[in-house]
């Protein structure tokens, strides 16, 4: 059992993650703390769920196969001591109704191996921070950039911007979750709510249909694109 | 009958139906009508023959009166057999007797008319003849008779006959006995189908009702065996056994696709993670950071026919009760469209939603997606029209309890010889494999129809290939209905 030390800073989030192949595990807490985060490691279910009881985690990225027990049971066994730390189920059985077993079970958010490091980090990160409690905030903002989530109004520098009920939707979640790298593959799993692989990017052409909508005629730019991981709403400063 | 006890009229109605269809009733069916036509050229033959028995005895009969006749006329002359003749007629159960004068005028007998043209006639005259009996009414019955006319050296005309009656009671017996016989012959027939079809009828029902089950992906139900040893008994038993042996097959390819996902894609997953790390270390814009974007391109590849693969193979192996939920399979087409169009505008091409019917079934809402995804992105890929830009219509249609959802695109289309092959795994029309793409999106495509209980259809669109995806539509209950009001982001939110 690992005990990370450090000293969090405002960004910065705790995470477990109970996966037993070591490597990988490995791997994952360097990067995380790379990327700023403190991660803890736990090899098996019931050292996982020990360690998820006696400390307090930002977010949870549990294995799906474990050894001792498996991590449907940890999910199942945290919920059912109405813990609410945001679990992020991590498993090589990606297909047809894997997923919906896993959120039934108490998980947050899916993510088939392999996967890109990226996807894995904007994704604890949007779960993380879930907690701040943006989907009380009716108006959001970035920059001069403004969406109203009760009259579907959107302004930038106060003009009216008008969108398509997709396109709302799309600059809703990336306003949401501004500051925070969000993936294709999220945005596909969240605005459009479907989760399969589309063979082709079809994501980038609904942004760049957006980003001329909400851009065009101003200087700053709002949405920007992450090589290698997805889009990013923030302004520049 | 006893069917309609179980039913009502209309479920014996159909009941009666399904009986008509089974190859015993037909068999049954083709073996009355022989029956029948046999009985009917027996009798046919029975009642010639008896009719030409009692011809020749009524000939006989009339010739050794004649010949009695004769005797009395040589013996007695004309008075003789006027006498004769008027004693004779008298007489219970006579013959036809009648004498007349060279101008026909009747002297003796007891016909009072003929049918006209007998008389004119001399020698036997086989073929029955109307006639009237002396006494009767005009207008009494007519009858039938055959008869013998001699021309006596004086020149009168001797008429000696027998009436045919016995013959025409006897052909309406028979008639009478052929149509009981059919008729019986027919009830027990259809009280045979009845008893022995419907008890074939609801083995085979129970049968078929487990087999759907099996081939909705439930490998461990078993057909019905009733320990009756019969042949029923036997072919279940040797399908029980089928079936035992296809679940282990299945077990062991499922097996094999799990560890195949979890042994093989994990050290994928380094793979890739730790071409990612080097990536992040290395500086911008070199051969090496190039050398490893590639790598990672290359991973993502192969990770993606990966698991193409995995997912039929997952796809194939059978119903999944999770991700089925009642939904309008109209939106489905409008979020692809919608998902689609940009991409779509951004080729060159045009995607529109054609005619769509309003079909709520239970499926699976990822997988739909995923099958017009993939077609979609085909014909992006390959519709290539002679001229003019591609056009990809997406429509969906219902046709009683199934509907088709189709993709048609205007470009050159599939031979009608490869279409059957496309659905196979790599299977790839361009041969040089010049173009991106693993060849296994239209077998995903297949898959996915199957595991809905429907199949894939190519067709001509002329110019331009339709494919359609043939599903049942399947009712659900309440308990499975979707929540569509709820935006995704929440339906994962615990509360805090």
């Amino acid at each position: 059992m690992v005990f990370a030390e450090s000293k969090p800073d405002l960004a910065s989030m705790r995470i477990l993650i109970i996966e037993d192949d070591h490597e990988a595990a490995q791997y994952l807490v360097k990067a995380l703390r790379e990327a700023g985060h403190v991660a803890d490691h736990a090899g098996d279910g019931d050292e996982g769920l020990f360690m998820a009881t006696s400390r307090a985690y930002d977010v949870l990225v549990v294995d799906r196969m474990l050894p001792k027990k498996d991590g449907l049971s940890v999910v199942a066994a945290l919920r059912g001591r109405s813990d609410t730390t945001p679990i992020l189920i991590l498993s090589a059985l990606g297909q047809v109704d894997d997923r919906v077993t896993g959120l039934r079970a108490g998980g947050d958010d899916y993510l088939t191996k392999p996967f890109a490091f990226s996807e894995l980090l904007a994704r604890v990160e949007v779960l993380g921070r879930r907690r701040g409690g943006s989907d009380i905030e009716t108006v959001y903002r970035v920059g001069d950039l403004e969406l109203d989530r009760l009259s579907h109004e959107v302004r930038r520098g106060g003009k009216p911007i008008v969108l398509q009920p997709r396109e709302f939707r799309l600059l809703e979640y990336l306003m949401k979750h501004a500051g925070q790298v969000v993936t294709r593959t999220m945005l596909l799993e969240n605005v459009w709510d479907y989760h399969f692989d589309p063979q082709t990017n079809v994501i980038d052409v609904h942004i760049s249909r957006l980003r001329s909508k909400i851009e065009r005629d101003f200087d700053k730019p709002l949405l920007h694109t992450v090589r290698g991981s997805g889009y990013i709403m923030r302004t520049d400063d | 009958m006893a069917a309609s006890a179980d039913g009502g009229r209309r479920g014996f109605g159909k009941r009666l139906k399904a009986l008509s269809r089974m190859a015993a009733v037909r068999l049954s069916a083709v073996f009355l009508l022989l029956f029948a036509v046999f009985a009917l050229v027996l009798v046919v033959y029975v009642n010639a023959t008896a009719s030409n028995i009692l011809l020749s005895q009524s000939r006989q009969a009339i010739s050794d009166e004649i010949e009695d006749i004769d005797g009395i006329y040589q013996a007695a002359g004309i008075i003789g057999l006027v006498q004769t003749i008027a004693v004779r007629s008298r007489q219970p159960g006579a013959s036809l007797y009648l004498l007349t004068d060279p101008l026909g005028r009747i002297l003796a007998g007891n016909v009072q008319s003929l049918a006209a043209g007998v008389l004119d006639r001399e020698g036997y005259i086989s073929e029955p003849f109307f006639y009237q009996r002396f006494g009767e009414k005009d207008g009494g019955q007519i009858h039938r008779a055959v008869a013998q006319i001699e021309e006596l050296p004086n020149g009168m005309h001797l008429l000696i006959g027998r009436d045919q009656g016995d013959e025409e009671r006897f052909n309406a017996l028979v008639k009478r006995t052929v149509i009981f016989a059919l008729a019986l012959m027919t009830a027990g027939a259809l009280a045979a189908w009845l008893l022995v079809g419907r008890r074939a009828l609801r083995r085979i029902d129970r049968m078929s009702e487990a087999s759907a089950r099996i081939m909705a992906g439930d490998l461990s139900e078993r057909l019905p065996v009733t320990g009756a040893g019969d042949e029923f008994d036997r072919l279940s038993d040797n399908l029980n056994r089928l079936l035992a042996r296809i679940a282990l097959l299945q077990e062991g390819q499922r097996q094999v696709s799990d560890s195949i996902a979890h042994d093989l894609k994990t050290p994928l997953t380094r793979l890739r993670n730790r071409a990612e790390a080097a990536l992040g270390d290395s500086p911008e814009s070199t051969p090496q950071r190039a050398a490893l974007e590639g790598m990672i391109g290359e991973a993502d590849q192969m990770i993606r026919t990966f698991d193409a693969l995995l997912m039929i193979s997952r796809v194939e192996a059978g119903f999944h009760p999770a991700m089925m939920t009642r939904v309008d399979l109209g939106e489905i087409v409008a979020d692809v469209a919608e998902l689609y169009e940009p991409l779509a505008e951004e080729a060159g091409a045009k995607l529109v939603v054609g005619e769509c019917e309003p079909v709520m079934s239970e499926v699976s809402r990822e997988l739909l997606a995923q099958a017009l995804s993939n077609l979609i992105d085909n014909a992006l890929k390959y519709a290539q029209p002679a001229e003019g830009p591609t056009r990809i219509t997406l429509s969906l249609a219902r046709q009683d309890d199934h509907c088709q959802l189709s993709v048609v695109d205007n470009g050159a289309g599939i031979p009608e010889d490869k279409r059957e092959r496309v659905l196979e795994r790599f299977f790839r029309l361009d041969q040089s494999r010049s173009k991106p793409g693993s060849g296994l999106g239209l077998s995903l495509v297949q898959a996915i129809a199957q595991l809905h209980g429907g199949r894939v259809v190519l067709g001509d669109a002329g110019p331009g290939l339709r494919i359609t995806l043939d599903l049942p539509i399947r009712g659900g209950t309440e308990a499975h209905e979707r929540k569509r009001d709820e935006p995704a982001e929440d339906r994962r939110t615990h509360p805090s």
